[in-house]
């Protein structure tokens, strides 16, 4: 079968995305902590690829440092998500009806009923801004996002007769949870992990451009995009670039999201074959 | 619905009617933005720069005031007779000044005001100006006489800030949201969160104002101002917050750039208690790892004047002592192993708002780190800085611009936030204060820079500039900021 135009170009823009976040451990054109004050504000040349920032920075090398923090941020704030989410999920899909169903669910529901950027706002003004804050605070409302979709997955699961079998033969219920609900379920998780993960990204950024996140001299499109306001009339590309960062590497997630959802779902595989 | 319609065209022929006739009369308001508004409206309680910025030489005057220039010229009082011994001074007030309530202002007001100002409870936020006052007595309802404990070389300069206007003890109540001062204009209404404005006093004992009303508009954030101003939603932002718009504006026949000087010493404060920066050799490190031009060109764009010591450079009794604190990476690191760290060490740098501050931060992390210094960046909003920082004097690093004119008495008080405790400093200041011979006055001054400079007390960065963006027709804006003012009794729209 055949791979979807949405996988392929989401996943070369992720590609790209990584690519340069990874490569920047090794190698950037400039060192980014260097300031070149009299070369500031150049457009982009042979030189200096995306030009040089109020500092004289060399863009490039920011984009792709800034690439990491915000793969970094929203990795972990996924994996936090997806850690506490997933078996609080399996566990009150588990325990359909019981005190713990209720108490997960109405504690999501609790995160849930604040807007996430006001509690990663909330969470930062009081531990202090810094991208570790950062990361906790997008990862806390990434698990009600978990738990919810997990526990909707699993719920029609335990109807099934495969389940069923399984508990007549005596199988416990955690042990069914791991081993027949969640393969069962990884799928809906894969793609709502890619959304989620661009949706980090956008609340790294987020953060950052309100000066919660990353601090210098840490780079992250956020900050630059911040950095970059009042010159924008006269620089553009200073926004303009990690501007385009940041939508490159949401689309590609995006597109890559919705591509494996139609790949992996079954039933459209089906219709398409 | 017919009705309507022809209600509403009749509506529309009368205002198009109306229109050339109100261009034609001659523009007698203004609207002046500023970045930071005033907390409350009594200049005699708070250290809060931003109410001067709207209330001085407009609503409230002194006995003396400031010029543009910084000049200390006559206010209330005419003129002056100062004795032999020096310790006392007669002041003539002018005759015919009234209040905006229409009281008179007479040599009671003068004696309430002064007294209320140095008084035991008073909440004045700048007491010592007032500290050597014994006694004030009322002559004649026109003179009034100040007794001093000891010759003072700076009391008119001390009677011309904003902490020292004459207020009235029948209105000062209401002070905080009701100003009634003498000045050309009378306040009308606050806004809050948006705008004050003010009209003009039709009564005025002095030369009457061109404009007839004012508004004064608070735009905090950069964007907006730029926007505001491009838009022509103001005539004009007194200390307009980002210097690389400037010019944008230059080009644009449309504005005016005014660029001036302020009293604003802008420093790297340091916590002169906190170990290592209580070493000497460690703040002469810092001081050694700073490129000033960097950060003058970095952060301002160029527009500031390099500062040696905690003094304005375009006052005469300045002593240039950059020399002191050359950038020299290397010698920094020579410092610092000497003083044991050669290996460096960390601390925290606090940055306020300002784009002095924040931009200026980053580029002298950079500059640390070259000698090894680690600082940890933190970004504070105003309200936590004054807490953490300048209350708490939790911090190591901090940069901040000291706006006030004359400050380097601060360097005298141990409490204050840098805790830097020199009694050799201190004895200088108290016989300054004591001083009044313009000769030995500059000659004190030199030693006093020159401590604090050799004693590296805080890193000296640069003279503030003060840039003014106004629409082309506006005349008589103050160039210069001697003061936080924004002095509008001369501005006037040109044909």
């Amino acid at each position: 079968m055949s791979l979807s135009r949405n996988i392929l170009i989401g996943g070369l823009l992720c590609l790209i995305v990584v690519s340069t976040a990874l490569l920047s451990f090794v190698w950037t054109p400039y060192d980014i902590t260097t300031m070149d004050i009299p070369n500031k504000l150049q457009t982009p040349s042979a030189t200096h690829w995306f030009g040089t920032d109020h500092f004289g920075r060399d863009i490039f090398s920011m984009i792709m440092v800034g690439a990491r923090t915000s793969l970094a941020v929203a990795l972990v704030a996924v994996g936090i998500g997806m850690g506490l989410g997933v078996p609080l999920g399996l566990w009150a899909a588990a325990r359909q009806g019981g005190w713990a169903d209720e108490l997960i669910m109405r504690g999501n529901d609790l995160i849930f009923a604040f807007p996430s950027l006001v509690i990663a706002i909330l969470i930062t003004a009081i531990l202090g801004p810094g991208a570790l804050n950062a990361i906790l605070a997008i990862g806390i409302f990434n698990v009600p996002v978990f738990a919810r979709l997990t526990r909707a997955g699993a719920l029609p699961l335990w109807q099934r007769d495969f389940i069923l079998a399984a508990r007549v033969a005596g199988k416990s219920r955690a042990l069914i949870s791991v081993e027949h609900i969640l393969p069962n379920v990884a799928n809906l998780l894969i793609v709502q992990g890619t959304i989620q993960f661009s949706l980090g990204i956008l609340a790294e950024a987020g953060l950052s451009y309100v000066g919660l996140g990353a601090q210098p001299p840490t780079p992250s499109w956020g900050r630059m995009l911040a950095d970059a306001q009042t010159m924008v009339s006269f620089a553009p590309h200073l926004a303009l670039i990690p501007g385009l960062a940041i939508i490159s590497a949401v689309l590609g997630l995006n597109l890559l999201g919705d591509g494996l959802r139609d790949w992996l779902d079954p039933k459209i595989r089906v219709v398409r074959t | 619905m017919m009705q309507n319609t022809s209600r509403l065209a009749l509506l529309a022929s009368t205002a198009l009617l109306a229109l050339p006739l109100q261009a034609q009369a001659e523009q007698s308001d203004i609207t002046v933005a500023l970045q930071l508004e005033p907390p409350h409206l009594d200049p005699t309680s708070a250290a809060a720069g931003a109410i001067d910025s709207v209330l001085y030489a407009n609503v409230f005057e002194g006995l003396t005031r400031f010029a543009s220039d910084g000049a200390v010229i006559p206010g209330l009082s005419k003129s002056w007779d100062i004795s032999e011994d020096g310790l006392t001074y007669t002041f003539m007030l002018n005759e015919g000044v009234t209040f905006h309530d229409g009281s008179t202002m007479d040599a009671e007001d003068v004696k309430f005001s002064l007294d209320r100002a140095r008084g035991e409870d008073s909440a004045n936020a700048q007491k010592a100006l007032f500290a050597g006052i014994t006694d004030v007595t009322v002559l004649d309802p026109l003179t009034v006489q100040v007794t001093l404990e000891a010759p003072n070389g700076s009391f008119l300069f001390n009677m011309a800030w904003g902490d020292a206007v004459i207020v009235a003890p029948e209105s000062v109540a209401n002070i905080k949201t009701a100003p009634i001062g003498t000045g050309a204009f009378k306040f009308e209404n606050w806004v809050q969160g948006d705008q004050i404005t003010l009209s003009r006093n039709e009564a005025y004992w002095g030369t009457p104002a061109a404009l007839t009303d004012v508004t004064f508009k608070f735009i905090s954030d950069p964007t907006a101002a730029f926007a505001a101003m491009m838009a022509e939603d103001i005539d004009a932002f007194v200390g307009f917050p980002t210097p690389e718009a400037l010019p944008q504006f230059e080009a644009d026949p449309r504005f005016q750039v005014i660029i001036g000087s302020s009293e604003g010493e802008t420093i790297l404060s340091t916590n002169n208690m906190m170990p290592p920066l209580d070493d000497r050799r460690v703040r002469k490190a810092i001081a050694h790892a700073i490129d000033r031009s960097a950060i003058i060109d970095g952060a301002m764009f160029g527009l500031g004047t390099p500062i040696g010591t905690h003094f304005a450079p375009h006052n005469p009794d300045y002593v240039d002592l950059t020399g002191l604190s050359q950038y020299d990476p290397e010698l920094s690191k020579k410092l610092l192993a000497e003083a044991g760290f050669a290996d460096g060490f960390t601390t925290t740098l606090k940055l306020p708002p300002p784009s002095y501050a924040r931009r200026g931060g980053e580029i002298i992390a950079a500059q640390l780190r070259a000698v090894g210094i680690e600082t940890e960046i933190s970004n504070l909003e105003w309200a936590q800085w004054l807490e953490q920082v300048f209350r708490g004097k939790d911090y190591g690093l901090t940069i901040v611009s000291h706006t006030e004119p004359f400050d380097i008495g601060i360097y005298a008080r141990p409490d204050y936030y840098f805790q830097y405790n020199n009694p050799q400093f201190q004895q200088i200041m108290d016989t300054l204060n004591r001083a009044t011979l313009p000769a030995e006055r500059k000659a004190l001054l030199k030693v006093a820079q020159t401590i604090i400079a050799e004693d590296y007390v805080n890193g000296y960065l640069f003279q503030l500039a003060f840039h003014t963006v106004a629409k082309a027709g506006v005349e008589g804006l103050w160039e210069n900021a001697p003061t936080q003012a924004t002095d509008l009794t001369a501005v006037r729209w040109s044909d």
